[in-house]
């Protein structure tokens, strides 16, 4: 490994591992992008609407949490594998397979991420002004331009420090990846269950390094935007 | 003919009006806690009574006992909130629009730019609402409301912010607008001059009970 570093050719990233990063910013890009039109909806469902069964659909939303991965994505192999009762009824409709496949994988990140994204969102609609809400629909707006042209725009650095956080959390995913589409060379082999991979196999720590390195970098980069935008948004909050 | 008659409990405060103004502008006065601002709410539809009938030149936006209730953007009312309430990510010119777009063309009496330099807004189109003084603020959100072309203007201390100078403008301009587009007005004060200069009708809520009703109107025994 010394000789490795010494020689430059440490940094040469192997074509798995290529294939790995690929995948999962992949995975990670495609599940939060996918989860966001929900994660904005159920955001300012518990933000602005009172419903009975209220606290159980937000429980439910933080479940990912809070659950072992593993249960995690076992409950999504029940769900969504072939067999799955939804897993059926997609494959039968629109053709679309989650099972070991590559968009089993951006749903077990998409899945893994929503609480964090959702949270997000959730406090960011709640700093709007209720009262300027008010004041569109007095000007005549229905609901749905209120929502998006007062709540949205105002809320929209909290929306993309949402997105950004399920997006870091996907790229950090593993448990539930890894018990719902394996960890297939390619097809779902993302950072995370790649490192994992190479920590099992004898000599194989530089990879093992360089993966992490990759994580590391992906994180904290999501990670510092994502306080960029939140600085942002009470800078806003403040001028009010 | 401005006709209100409302019961409406919210905590411990109770409201409980009956108001016929046969004039084009109704004044509410009271101390504050009065209820005035529920009022205004509950004509805008913002609040919702548990019984009750609010009806303006024959459009009833409310009756509870025959079940109807106009979603506030269907009641047509330009409403100045006691604070601006301007939406910080739009311009002066943008905030002023918003309304507009929603009203379709046929029904907009009420021209922009008149509305713009009767109001002293030219100068501040392209500003932000966070650079705008109180006062500025305020025309802002009175221009607003005009440019929806109102079946009824509500104002919640429309002028509490403004300058003498700009209170006497403005107040020429509310009757200007009163006169030509007969526009009837609601409008909660605490000043006498404000009243009586403009109103036709004057109704002094106390307690959320109407004690006095003055003018056009004449007073009514509480619904209860």
């Amino acid at each position: 490994m010394e000789q490795g570093l010494a020689s430059g050719a440490w940094f040469a990233f192997s074509p798995q591992e290529w294939t790995a990063i690929a995948l999962s910013l992949k995975v990670a890009t495609i599940g939060s992008l996918a989860s966001l039109p929900f994660g904005v909806a159920m955001a300012w469902l518990l933000a602005r609407r009172q419903f009975p069964g209220k606290l159980l659909v937000n429980g439910l939303v933080h479940l990912p949490l809070v659950l072992p991965p593993v249960v995690t994505g076992w409950l999504l192999l029940i769900g969504f594998g072939q067999r799955g009762w939804f897993g059926h009824a997609l494959d039968a409709c629109c053709g679309i397979v989650f099972s070991f496949r590559w968009t089993g994988a951006a749903l077990a990140a998409a899945v893994m991420g929503f609480p964090l994204m959702v949270r997000a969102i959730r406090l960011s609609i709640e700093a709007v002004d209720a009262r300027l809400e008010q004041a569109a629909e007095s000007l005549g707006a229905p609901p749905l331009a209120v929502f998006f042209t007062v709540t949205l725009p105002l809320a929209l650095p909290g929306v993309i420090a949402g997105l950004i956080l399920g997006f870091a959390k996907a790229i950090g995913e593993f448990g539930a990846t890894i018990t719902f589409v394996a960890n297939i060379p390619g097809e779902t082999q993302t950072i995370a269950t790649a490192i994992y991979g190479y920590t099992q196999e004898p000599g194989a720590e530089t990879s093992v390094v360089r993966l992490t390195l990759v994580a590391i970098v992906i994180a904290f980069g999501a990670l510092i935007v994502s306080e960029l935008l939140a600085a942002r948004v009470s800078r806003r909050a403040a001028e009010l | 003919m401005i006709e209100i008659d409302v019961a409406l409990r919210l905590g411990a405060f109770a409201l409980e009006a009956r108001i016929a103004a046969r004039g084009r502008t109704l004044a509410i006065c009271g101390a504050s806690g009065a209820g005035k601002t529920t009022l205004l709410n509950v004509i805008a539809g913002l609040l919702r009574p548990s019984a009750g009938r609010v009806a303006v030149d024959g459009t009833t936006f409310l009756d509870t006992a025959e079940g109807v209730d106009l979603a506030p953007r269907h009641r047509r009312i330009g409403y100045v909130f006691q604070e601006p309430r301007l939406f910080p990510h739009l311009s002066v010119a943008q905030n002023l629009r918003y309304g507009q777009r929603y009203a379709p063309s046929a029904r907009r009496l009420v021209d922009f730019d008149a509305v713009t330099s009767l109001l002293g807004l030219d100068a501040l189109l392209t500003r932000r609402p966070a650079g705008l003084s109180g006062g500025e603020k305020q025309r802002v959100a009175i221009g607003r409301a005009l440019l929806v072309s109102p079946r009824l203007l509500l104002m919640d201390e429309p002028l509490s912010s403004l300058d003498d100078a700009r209170r006497l403008d403005i107040l020429g301009y509310i009757e200007k607008m009163r006169d030509a587009f007969s526009i009837p007005i609601v409008f909660v004060s605490h000043r006498v001059s404000e009243v009586e200069r403009l109103a036709s009708d004057i109704a002094v809520l106390d307690q959320g009970r109407l004690v006095e009703m003055r003018a056009g109107g004449a007073a009514l025994p509480s619904s209860s």
